[in-house]
């Protein structure tokens, strides 16, 4: 296979406002040196919109700091139009906009409050400033709410004040850092017509970091990080062009797709599988179209249609050369113990439930239902209140009103007992930094009334199941994004849970982990386990087998995956991707909860 | 457009010297006023901190005794006696209370409704009247040790006079009459605590603002993520500690005036010195308290952590080794040696002095020059640790 990207990768011209020489930068945490980024060469042209690819510890933040002057490289020289960043940075930061990950809005001050406080840093005459914000409230939609907090508006309008605070002054070049993680796909598509009006209009360069791999296609040139290492750089097409011939749909009748997708990842020659709609995304590692029969004999009727190859085959392939995908399931699991498969009885219940915070709704009269064995994703933004839902079944938050009830207990009544069959791995993964990977378990198993040989043995076939054996000794805080997310799954799942919490589990980490991941939750889910999980990522609510589309408090849309999509189905979008049908919902019940 | 040219572009719209330095330094200070006075903890750290400290130290903390309930047990009766009792009654540190017996006397004593017993025996008179002169029996509560020593010591006091006037009016042996100690007190004649204890509140307020809510709103900025969008701006370093140093300055000097304020109109804390003495050095502080405050910050850029070190470092001392409470005097040696250390140390002393006794120049000069050195040190080092880098 050839090298994807390699093939453009031309030298700098004096047409590069970014240009990167040899650049390395260390970060020594504990005793352990740290690389972000390792002999870098790179550039971006000017006058389009390149793209910064790669997952959380890519390199992509520390990157970006650095060409904005605030790092200081260790090795290497890093020219922004035509200053060195490093020496001259006042002078540099003068030509340049840059929009850090948390926006850097003061959230005491309005709207026009901050935009007027960035016109004054960025010395702004007073006489250019009423078009220019006038200019930028139109392009951005926030004309309305000048006066008003910026802790007050949603994360979408955040976004889009923060970057028209860069932009008060229209900078040569743009830097933004992961500037739609977490925000919704509406406010998503908006920043990106945005993006793309400033580099035409105004000929600005832009250099735009994400861990969403689908906004790859959306950039001029993309430049793929991984673990402070440059893959590659090009145009996107670059990138996929050679994975040409190796892509296919596939789909079995009668078959579920994440059984279906799980057995082929463990086929030979098989370089990826993943869930795409109604079917099956397979990746090969030749191009010789595979026999049907020869890959999975034991599926009937498949049918297999060669498709388009998009950016995200290409990353998995070249991350894949260096590091194969881990899917241990077939050995005896202590979950498997208590479990028996899916049934109709429904092991969670909500009625009614509402949770103000002061005179906010943060969740408004919910009502679902999961059944047993189940896999229900709750998808959303930011701020839709997917996080208050999970805390109040977790009987971490009681509700304000409405009735709850997990595993049969009534949550307002005995939240202690509900908890004994739950497993909980929050958002930022709850573990203790500072204690080892066996401590961790220990632990956890003990704070679930595990002791002795049974704390042992499932301790034992954490490390196992989890392939933490390697790093059992290893401080968790010391571990990769990936790996912890590995831990705090093995700690949720100690004490044998009958349903299992995911709360943003897939955040940051790269597209193996992910895969690995939703592997192991297909075989809990297989042996009787409920999962319920909330994500932002639209494409893994293709995995849930139901989901509740969310939205400022309120639930959109309830069903399965297809029934979802199917609602957004027009004559322009004859098969709606579940952003496409996520995007629909909300445009459609904009207008309700606006006046409600 | 060449490199060179961005070059150009961008010196000449960004360098302008003093007048675009101006613009931002207006942008920084406005955000920060607004900030101070949306966020309630800021207001409740700059003026209702203050108030509620002075209101406690002002009514609620007195050092000294005055009408404490004293039992009285007077085994028997006599002229004599009552002449001395009725000393008592006369004084404004009791207010006697005659018990029936020791028994009863102990047991108001147990409930603490009593802070001490006189006990006059059978034999008060006669032995009175012998060569030895009479005993009295003082029994004092010990819980509060400071409190026992004085209730002691105006006993004492109270017995002395007594005798030396009962042997002036019986006229005898006039040769034999006590050398008379008269007392004068300087500085704070009528002996109220609270006269020193006011002036030198303000240093605790002030460290209170200086140091604390400073360290805490800049570690913020850094904790909300604001500070890294700040600094890829073109402002330069002096700039945001310019608009960190203005707004608390004016704050902590806010903080001052109402102080100051509250000491002479509701305290009656009398104000010898001048205030001018009294502003600048309190400037002079505030220097030194915000040069710790920022320092604190960069170093630890959370939040939660400024705020305890702050604590730790600036607040605590000021309230225990600045001369504030406790007489840096009577401390032991090594400790003594701590609070030239502390700021607030020259502070109180210039506080207490400019209020009670005066613009004594020996005192005032060589305090304020120790503030001076402090605040050239802390802001310095600031100054130099603060970097345009997020590292």
């Amino acid at each position: 296979m050839p090298g994807p990207g390699q093939s453009m990768h031309t030298v700098a011209t004096e047409d590069s406002v970014i240009i990167l020489e040899g650049v390395s930068k260390y970060f020594v945490t504990g005793k352990r040196k740290i690389a972000a980024l390792q002999n870098v060469d790179m550039f971006v042209r000017r006058g389009i919109i390149t793209g910064l690819i790669g997952p959380d510890g890519a390199g992509k933040t520390t990157l970006m700091r650095m060409s904005t002057g605030l790092l200081a490289p260790d090795a290497g020289k890093i020219t922004i139009l035509g200053i060195d960043a490093t020496s001259d940075s006042l002078l540099m930061e003068a030509s340049i906009g840059y929009m850090p990950q948390r926006f850097g809005l003061y959230e005491d001050l309005t709207v026009m409050e901050n935009m007027k406080l960035y016109a004054d840093l960025h010395e702004v005459p007073e006489e250019l400033r009423p078009p220019r914000f006038e200019e930028l409230l139109h392009m951005t939609g926030l004309g309305p709410f000048i006066s008003r907090l910026a802790g007050r508006l949603s994360g979408g309008m955040k976004q889009k004040l923060g970057l028209a605070c860069t932009l008060v002054r229209p900078p040569q070049l743009l830097l933004l850092d992961e500037p739609t993680v977490g925000v919704d796909p509406v406010s998503r598509r908006e920043l990106w017509s945005i993006v793309y009006r400033l580099v035409r209009e105004e000929g600005m360069s832009v250099l735009l970091s994400t861990a969403y791999l689908d906004e790859a296609e959306r950039c001029n040139d993309v430049i793929l990080f991984h673990e402070g290492r440059l893959l590659g750089q090009g145009p996107p097409e670059s990138f996929s062009e050679p994975m040409q011939g190796h892509t296919y749909s596939v789909s079995v009748p009668g078959m579920k797709n994440r059984v279906l997708q799980g057995d082929l990842l463990r086929c030979p020659d098989v370089t990826d599988a993943v869930v795409q709609g109604d079917r099956v995304r397979l990746v090969m590692e030749g191009t010789v179209p595979p026999e049907p029969a020869a890959l999975l004999p034991s599926a009937k009727n498949m049918s297999l249609t060669p498709v388009r190859p998009r950016f995200e085959d290409a990353f998995i392939s070249i991350l894949r050369r260096s590091r194969p995908v881990s899917l241990k399931t077939a050995d005896e699991g202590i979950v498997t113990a208590a479990h028996t498969g899916t049934s109709d009885d429904h092991i969670i219940e909500v009625k009614n439930v509402q949770r103000k915070f002061g005179d906010f709704y943060a969740v408004k009269r919910i009502t679902f239902s999961v059944k047993k064995g189940e896999v229900f994703g709750l998808l959303g933004a930011n701020g839709a209140g997917k996080s208050t839902t999970f805390r109040m079944l977790c009987g971490l938050l009681p509700p304000s009103a409405g009735n709850l009830s997990v595993a049969g207990v009534d949550l307002r009544k005995a939240p202690a007992a509900a908890r004994a069959h739950i497993g909980y791995m929050s958002q930022k993964f709850s573990l203790y930094g500072n204690l080892s990977v066996r401590e961790n378990l220990r632990f956890f198993g003990s704070t679930y009334g595990l002791s002795g040989r049974t704390l042992r043995e499932n301790i034992q076939w954490a490390l196992e199941r989890f392939d933490l054996g390697d790093h059992e000794e290893i401080t968790s805080a010391e571990l990769p994004l990936g790996h912890k997310q590995r831990l705090a799954m093995a700690c949720a799942l100690m004490h044998n849970p009958d349903i299992l919490f995911l709360d943003e589990p897939t955040s940051g980490v790269d597209p193996i982990a992910r895969r690995e991941f939703w592997h192991r939750i297909n075989t809990l889910a297989e042996r009787g386990v409920t999962v319920m999980v909330t994500t932002h990522f639209m494409e893994e609510a293709e995995y849930c087998d139901s989901l509740a589309v969310m939205s400022a408090g309120e639930i959109l849309a309830l069903g399965t995956p297809a029934e979802i999509k199917a609602k957004a189905v027009s004559a322009d979008l004859p098969e709606p991707t579940m952003e496409d049908a996520f995007i629909s919902l909300i445009s459609d019940n904009a207008p309700a909860q606006k006046t409600s | 457009m060449t490199p060179e040219n961005v070059k150009k572009t961008a010196r000449t719209s960004g360098g302008l010297p003093g007048g675009g330095g101006k613009m931002r330094l207006r942008g920084l200070l406005r955000k920060e006023f607004l900030q101070i006075l949306r966020d309630p903890s800021s207001i409740a750290i700059a003026f209702l901190m203050p108030v509620l400290l002075l209101l406690l130290f002002g009514y609620g903390v007195s050092l000294n005794a005055k009408h404490v309930p004293l039992g009285i047990v007077v085994d028997n009766p006599n002229a004599d006696t009552s002449s001395f009792i009725g000393s008592f009654r006369q004084s404004s540190y009791f207010s006697p209370v005659v018990m029936p017996g020791m028994r009863q006397a102990v047991t108001a004593m147990e409930s603490g409704d009593i802070e001490g017993i006189l006990h006059l025996r059978e034999d008060f008179s006669r032995q009175l009247r012998g060569p030895e002169g009479a005993p009295i029996q003082v029994i004092v509560d010990g819980t509060d040790a400071n409190n026992a020593r004085q209730i002691s010591g105006y006993v004492q006091d109270a017995w002395s006079k007594w005798l030396g006037l009962r042997s002036i009016a019986r006229g005898s042996a006039m040769n034999n009459i006590p050398v008379q100690t008269e007392q004068r007190i300087w500085f704070n004649s009528e002996l109220r605590s609270r006269d020193f204890l006011v002036p030198g509140l303000i240093a605790v307020i002030m460290t209170l603002i200086g140091a604390l809510l400073t360290a805490m709103v800049m570690a913020r900025e850094w904790e909300r993520g604001t500070m890294e969008a700040l600094l890829a701006t073109p402002v330069e370093k002096r700039e945001i500690l310019l608009g960190k140093i203005i707004p608390y300055f004016t704050l902590g000097l806010g903080g001052m005036t109402l102080s100051v304020t509250m000491s002479f109109f509701l305290f009656r804390v009398p104000l010898i010195g001048s205030l001018f003495v009294l502003f600048v050095a309190a400037s002079l502080f505030l220097f030194a308290s915000l040069g710790m405050g920022l320092l604190i910050s960069i170093i630890s850029k959370n939040q939660f952590v400024a705020g305890q070190v702050a604590i730790i470092v600036t607040f605590l001392p000021a309230f225990i080794l600045s001369g504030f409470i406790f007489d840096i005097r009577s401390m032991p040696l090594p400790i003594r040696f701590v609070t030239h250390l502390i700021a607030a140390s020259y502070f109180v002393a210039i506080l207490q002095t400019v209020f009670l006794a005066g613009d004594i120049w020996q005192v005032i000069l060589p305090n304020a020059l120790a503030l001076v050195i402090m605040s050239a040190i802390f802001l310095g080092i600031s100054t130099r640790k603060f970097r345009k880098r997020l590292e």
